[in-house]
């Protein structure tokens, strides 16, 4: 067997971005849905089991005690606008602008590092309160479901900083394009878990 | 350093030094030979670094083998140990090694056995079926195999170092939780399922893309083999189901590592939503292996009846339907939690439906054979069997499915008898139709028939001998999981049990040997590229099939296209040979594959350092591979031409 490197953008000269149809590009996207759809069902899991356990508090505190809507509702807007920054920078890929590729990802990267810092600080600071996830069967169901959120926002930076990094090196090729593209879904996927974070942990909690 | 790995880790007893110094010296017996034969390269380049589907499937092949080996002689050891533990005897094993045994076997044979033999077969069937010459996504496929292959060899290395579970196949809590197991044993039952748990969901959705985007032009939905559409409900009943077992895993992980209460017996845990949780994925995994030896048999029915498969459309309604409903059916797995009447006769009636779409599928195979030319060839036999074999345990499926019953016998033998029923009449008899039916597609021989009929009376006859008296036993009151009991009555009955397994033992034997034998004599085997007069794409190119699998994408237009090639029918097939692009090898998934090991050894072991490093490890072997350019390899016509040319027969 030959063996043969090819960088698409060479092979279509005219075009800097992939034709969405293009078998790979599209394969790679239903793929990425469907895993999308594995996570959805991680974190139905984790929900149900925070609806089961909310009451469970075993003499320890409850969600109207702990809870601060502020801070949740600062963290939605960041994670918000962080979604709108990176549909920003698709768009300035299909254009094949560079500078402003760096410029919006660069933003989100920021925005979603500021929400982990947010989350982090609402954790050690109910651990230091004393209400660890050790405490009871609710504080354990609250810190996983929100941290396993927190987690993936976490896994979402590393993503974007090695995005940026590819991007810098490779520019806009077809691979670099199709890649930000799944990025940009995972990160539209993580705020809608932090919409159903926000409503039914938070929201509900306070009521 | 090593964290709560000390000295006493490697003090085992007689029996299972044994078994460690048994698997040691297989090991480097292995290792000799392979230095011997100067083979490494050749490992290393053909097999370990592969990305094509038809190796990997050799591969999941071998595992399966080597766990199944494991998982038998647990179940002999089980066997054993009924015999004679009564009245005031306590045979050979503690109590204590007895559970870890149980435990082994459950968690070996339905984690690294039969899932191993679901993704075996499709990673050698489903691109051949469909015309494709590749899956999807031939790292994400490697890369599932290898965790597949680390989970698996991590509870291979509990037997070495240290103590396996202890909770069963499932580690029900509170048992499973810290109070009451504080040891390595659930945590290495916890890693090695976790990991290869996520092989697997990553498979799934590898296998999914690959029969919804690359079917070859033509064969749209209803013209998918009935093999194709089972792989497909197979996997996506993996994407939805494993996922659940990832997260319950990972609850009961940090009730066991960071305190937590989600399943404990205090600080407001409930230890029944883990029951609940973990059948949700249970009761679909259920179908998981089911489905696919209803996609086996779907295929060798018809191949060896001569008549297209009956009724196909409703096949294809009754697989959708077993789909939808394994998903609303868990909570029959513990009728005895004490749900209201009104939940508990919902799961009943959901349990009852499925029997319907089942019983389609029993009739429609068995009009596949009316007036069909039917030739009684040994995929055929473990047809006869299953029928016969799925209808009983089918029956006493029905029977447990209702609530004052199942109040009776549940966790009894009946039980056992029932499932066992279902896994080794079912799945295993259809998984052996299938490896017999395939086997010549991928080496270019037979299995030698002779040995084939001989291996297949003893599987049938030790089947009856061993699993029909546990259904006597489980309505005289033995539950499962004994290692001792005092009703002296129940020993015989116990004994004609292991006779059955003594007699699988020897068709498993011959099976073992009939491998190697056929390989021997393989020249005098040789089946050319259409031995049984196949119906389906796959017996239509050379065997073995070449990398590419098709030379020519071939168009089709009808259900059982190679058979309509036969009598004229069909649609114009191009002619031109095309370049053809591959993926190229890749040991990126072997490696995550063996840091994935490394991993799980040292969290069970509470050896952070290693822990944190080999976690490390995978992210950036992950970031490596997933940021490079996509580079394929290139077979030019000229080279297709010559190897279509050579391989004519």
């Amino acid at each position: 067997m030959t063996i043969h490197h090819y960088d698409t953008v060479e092979t279509f000269p005219d075009k800097r971005i992939p034709d969405p149809h293009q078998d790979a590009y599209s394969r790679s996207t239903l793929g990425f849905w469907i895993y999308l759809m594995t996570d959805c069902i991680l974190f139905a899991a984790l929900f149900v089991t925070y609806a089961v356990l909310k009451e469970s508090t075993f003499g320890g505190p409850s969600s109207k005690d702990i809870f601060e809507l502020k801070t949740a509702f600062i963290e939605t807007m960041i994670l918000l606008f962080s979604t709108v920054t990176c549909g920003m920078a698709v768009l300035a890929a299909v254009k094949g602008k560079m500078q402003s590729i760096r410029t919006w990802l660069g933003l989100s990267f920021l925005l979603g590092a500021s929400f982990i810092f947010l989350e982090l600080r609402e954790f050690s600071h109910l651990v230091h309160e004393g209400f660890s996830w050790e405490k009871s069967a609710f504080l354990s169901s609250f810190f996983t479901l929100v941290g396993t959120h927190g987690f993936h926002v976490s896994v979402g930076l590393l993503w974007m900083a090695v995005m940026m990094a590819q991007i810098s090196f490779c520019g806009v090729t077809v691979d670099t394009f199709r890649r930000l593209v799944l990025f940009s879904l995972f990160w539209h996927f993580l705020d809608l878990i932090w919409i159903f974070i926000f409503t039914f942990v938070y929201l509900l909690g306070v009521l | 350093m090593f964290g709560r790995l000390t000295k006493d880790a490697f003090i085992h007893d007689m029996a299972q030094n044994g078994a460690v110094a048994g698997m040691i010296l297989g090991a480097i017996a292995l290792i000799a030979l392979i230095s011997y034969l100067g083979r490494w390269k050749w490992l290393w380049r053909e097999w370990i670094t592969t990305v094509d589907p038809k190796r990997i499937g050799i591969m999941y092949i071998v595992v399966v083998l080597i766990m199944f080996a494991k998982g038998f002689a647990d179940a002999v050891m089980m066997r054993m140990q009924q015999c004679v533990s009564v009245g005031d005897s306590f045979g050979f094993l503690t109590a204590e090694h007895f559970q870890e045994v149980f435990s082994a076997h459950g968690t070996t044979m339905i984690f690294f056995v039969a899932m191993g033999v679901v993704f075996g077969l499709m990673n050698l069937i489903v691109p051949l079926q469909i015309g494709a010459r590749d899956v999807a996504y031939p790292f994400l496929n490697a890369l599932g195999f290898w965790l597949f292959a680390a989970g698996g060899f991590l509870t291979l290395v509990s037997l070495a170092v240290g103590k396996f579970s202890i909770a069963g196949w499932l580690a029900y809590p509170p048992l499973s939780g810290l109070e009451y197991c504080p040891g390595e044993g659930i945590d290495y039952w916890i890693w090695s399922v976790q990991i290869a748990g996520v092989g697997s969901t990553l498979s799934g959705i590898n296998f999914l893309v690959t029969i919804l985007k690359m079917r070859c032009p033509g064969m749209t939905w209803m013209k998918m083999p009935i093999f194709i559409w089972s792989a497909l409900c197979t996997n996506i009943l993996v994407i939805f189901a494993f996922p659940i077992l990832t997260a319950t895993l990972a609850l009961l992980t940090l009730d066991r590592y960071l305190g937590m209460h989600f399943f404990t017996a205090g600080g407001g845990g409930n230890p029944m939503m883990y029951i609940n949780l973990i059948w949700a994925w249970g009761h679909p995994e259920v179908y998981i292996i089911m489905l696919p030896a209803f996609g086996i048999f779907s295929e060798v029915v018809p191949t060896f009846s001569e008549k297209r498969l009956f009724g196909y459309v409703s096949m294809v309604w009754a697989l959708v339907i077993i789909t939808v409903l394994s998903y609303i059916v868990w909570l029959h797995h513990f009728f005895t939690m004490g749900a209201s009447p009104g939940v508990n006769t919902f799961f009943a009636i959901t349990t009852m439906l499925i029997a319907i779409p089942t019983g389609v599928k029993l009739f429609n195979w068995l009009f596949t054979k009316f007036r069909g030319r039917v030739h009684f060839a040994s995929p055929m036999l473990w047809f006869f069997a299953f029928v016969l074999n799925f209808s009983v345990a089918g029956m006493t499926g029905i029977l447990l499915s209702a609530p004052p019953v199942d109040y009776q016998v549940h966790n009894s033998l009946f039980l056992i008898a029932h499932f066992h029923g279902m896994a080794i009449g079912g799945v295993l008899f259809g998984f052996f139709a299938g490896f017999t039916y395939w086997f010549p597609k991928f080496t270019g021989f037979h299995l030698d028939e002779k040995l084939n009929t001989y291996a297949f009376w003893c599987w049938f006859l030790g089947f009856l001998v061993a699993f029909m008296p546990l259904y006597m036993l489980g309505f005289m009151g033995a539950t499962r999981r004994l290692d001792h009991y005092d009703v002296a009555s129940w020993q015989s009955v116990f004994i004609s049990a292991a006779v059955g397994v003594l007699i699988i033992f020897i068709g498993a034997s011959i099976q073992l040997f009939g491998l190697f034998w056929s390989i021997k004599n393989r020249d005098k085997l040789r089946s050319g590229r259409d031995p049984w007069n196949g119906r389906t794409l796959e017996w239509s190119i050379p065997s073995p099939p070449p990398e590419y699998n098709f030379a020519i994408v071939p168009t089709v237009d009808q259900i059982d296209p190679l058979w309509a090639t036969k009598r004229g029918q069909g649609p114009e097939q191009k002619k031109e040979y095309e370049d053809i692009h591959m993926p190229l090898n890749t040991p990126a998934g072997f490696f995550i594959g063996a840091i994935s090991l490394i991993f799980g050894f040292a969290i069970t072991w509470h050896i952070y350092w290693l822990a944190i490093l080999a976690f490390v490890g995978i992210i950036t072997c992950l970031i490596i591979r997933l940021s490079g350019k996509e580079v394929h390899g290139n077979i030019t016509a000229e080279e297709v031409q010559r190897i279509e040319e050579a391989a004519t027969t």
